[in-house]
């Protein structure tokens, strides 16, 4: 669906996408992730027609953007960083204005609307003017906007920034039922969990340049494979201690004030087990708990082999 | 699509909607329409005050129209680059305008459209002073095709300084140096060309053309001429049959073709091929 080749952007002598190369298939859901400043808003706008790259390609639906934008246009709903709304006109007006500028007709926009604003939950709100809408309602409006036309890609720079909890939580489930509809869908943010929730695949961006691109699935395997354990006895932890650093897939193991703390690389049954062993031992388990693992690490430690650009 | 969705472009119509909802205009057309009136009125008190309502003749009544017709011209010159200066700048600045241009909307239907929903609202305005110029007749002087001609150089005017504002509005980031820039425009071609004609007219010998031509590039210079046609033969001599309207029009016509169609090239960036790639 998007296909990127050696896309640089310039801003004077500052480089702000670096020679970018990645291709995105059909139906994924990809996660654009880097800190701020990365270049993830300047690659959106290009594959927006929005910006005209200073070289390389970008490649919509197989239309170049540069040279086929009205063709990108009609295939793509995007929602910008920050993004304003014509405050004097009510919701339904709002996606019905958009609706037109697509070139649906009165008809297909009557159908239409009606069934975005049950979508994103806005359903009670369509008489409402949209400047009284709260942010995360207008976030969700112009989600809306971007479905009209129906297009295949949905470009979302940050489409939950400044949601709250319960907002996001929805977001998700709406980005679900998009997924769900076949849709492919692009989408930036710079918190790496949060993304991995939601994505098939995450690709990170740092200073214009794409450093990492992996599935998610292969992440999560990766954490199952490198998870810490956190035990706390009551009495004769450094005892223990000794007898667990000989038990099989721990990889390393020490003890500090919090308890033990064990690299360990078996299945969900083989740490069960280990419980087992601890208390068949005579030891008293205060507590037994998986570590936080930090996402960032371990997915930065999977995709380094892959050498990408 | 059927017929009424492609006659009205939905950028049009989102303009005339939201532009009627907002208190501003609605300001705007009371405010002109107050001025214009108390200017009109101002000017019968005046005259009925030193000749009394016998002597309010025809020619007096001329004199009317004349006063109405130019301050309705400096008018315009006021309202068109506030109205017209912030249609693209001020989407850009309420950040509207990315998402607009991701539509299938055309860059020419863009800035088409924005030209003529603001101009709609000037005609408006300009008609709702029409009452006024039925003072006018009452008193006679003035034949319906003069009132016809006015109206028309009106339009003309109010389309010129709205493309100019739409393109300054187009290639300036910020609506504030758009407004700033259109109206120095104004006041160089209402004041400026003006001046610079009456000095030239001082300085070249009897017979030089040159102040005339300048003078065709002033609306209000070309209004004389459309009102009273012996004042072209002031400045272009007697024998002469040319008009300052006979300029003002072609040259203007060309300043409004070439602001829109820049405006139109430029709103969106220019995707140029990427250095390297052949023909596909
Ligand atoms: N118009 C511009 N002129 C000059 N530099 C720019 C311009 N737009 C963006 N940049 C620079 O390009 C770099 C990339 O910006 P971009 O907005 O793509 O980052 P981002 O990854 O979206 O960051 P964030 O997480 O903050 O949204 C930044 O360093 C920014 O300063
Ligand atoms: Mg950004």
């Amino acid at each position: 669906m998007i296909e990127i080749k050696d896309l640089t952007k310039r801003y004077g002598s500052f480089t702000a996408v670096d020679s970018l190369t990645m291709d995105i298939a059909k139906g994924t859901v990809f996660g654009f992730v880097g800190p701020n400043g990365a270049g993830k808003s300047t690659t959106m706008s290009i594959l927006a027609t929005l910006l005209a790259p200073t070289s390389g390609s970008a490649k919509v639906g197989g239309f170049e953007v540069t040279e086929h934008p009205g063709d990108v246009r009609r295939l793509i709903g995007y929602m910008p960083d920050f993004f304003g709304v014509y405050d004097n006109f009510k919701t339904t007006e709002y996606l019905d204005f958009y609706g037109a500028s697509y070139g649906l007709s009165r008809a297909e926009r009557k159908k239409i609307i009606p069934q975005l604003l049950e979508l994103v939950n806005l359903s009670d709100k369509a008489e409402f003017y949209v400047d009284s809408l709260s942010r995360g309602m207008k976030q969700r409006l112009c989600l809306a906007r971007c479905l009209v036309h129906e297009p295949e890609l949905l470009i979302l720079d940050e489409p939950a920034s400044g949601m709250d909890p319960r907002a996001r939580i929805e977001m998700r489930e709406i980005l679900k039922e998009l997924k769900l509809m076949g849709k492919t869908i692009i989408i930036s943010s710079h918190i790496l969990p949060e993304l991995a929730e939601m994505v098939d695949e995450i690709g990170v961006i740092e200073q214009g340049r794409l450093i990492a691109k992996g599935r998610v699935s292969d992440i999560q395997q990766g954490m199952r494979a490198n998870r810490v354990l956190h035990i706390r006895l009551l009495e004769r932890e450094d005892e223990a201690l000794a007898m667990l650093a000989e038990e099989p897939y721990v990889s390393m193991s020490y003890l500090d004030e919090q308890g033990i703390h064990l690299h360990f690389g078996g299945t969900d049954a083989d740490q069960a087990a280990l419980l087992g062993r601890l208390i068949g031992h005579g030891y008293r388990v205060v507590s037994y708990s998986e570590a936080q693992t930090n996402l960032e690490d371990v997915f930065m430690e999977i995709t380094k082999g892959a050498k990408l650009s | 699509m059927n017929v009424t969705d492609r006659l009205i472009n939905p950028v049009l119509e989102k303009e005339f909607r939201l532009r009627m909802r907002s208190v501003k205009s609605i300001v705007a057309i009371l405010s002109y329409l107050v001025a214009m009136a108390l200017l009109a009125f101002g000017f019968l008190y005046v005259t009925m005050n030193d000749y009394g309502m016998q002597a309010f003749n025809p020619e007096r009544s001329q004199m009317l129209f004349y006063f109405i017709t130019g301050s309705q011209m400096v008018l315009i010159c006021f309202m068109t680059p506030g109205l017209t200066a912030g249609v693209i700048s001020g989407e850009r600045e309420k950040q509207t305008l990315n998402i607009l241009l991701t539509t299938r909307q055309s860059s020419a239907s863009i800035i088409l459209s924005k030209l003529a929903a603001s101009l709609s609202f000037m005609v408006l305005i300009v008609i709702a002073t029409l009452p006024l110029y039925s003072m006018v007749f009452l008193f006679g002087g003035v034949s319906p095709s003069e009132l016809i001609s006015v109206f028309l150089f009106f339009l003309f005017v109010m389309v010129m300084l709205g493309a100019v504002g739409v393109f300054f509005s187009t290639m300036f980031k910020k609506t504030m140096v758009a407004v700033i820039l259109t109206y120095g425009f104004t006041v160089v071609i209402y004041g400026f060309t003006g001046l610079f004609a009456i000095f030239l007219s001082a300085i070249l010998p009897r017979g030089n053309m040159l102040a005339g031509y300048v003078l065709g590039t002033n609306p209000m210079g070309a209004l004389l001429s459309l009102l009273n046609e012996d004042f072209s033969r002031e400045v272009f001599g007697r024998a002469s049959s040319l008009q300052i309207w006979h300029i003002f029009v072609p040259f203007y016509t060309l300043v409004t073709v070439l602001a829109i169609l820049l405006s139109i090239r430029y709103l969106r960036p220019i995707l140029r091929k990427p250095a390297g790639n052949g023909k596909q």
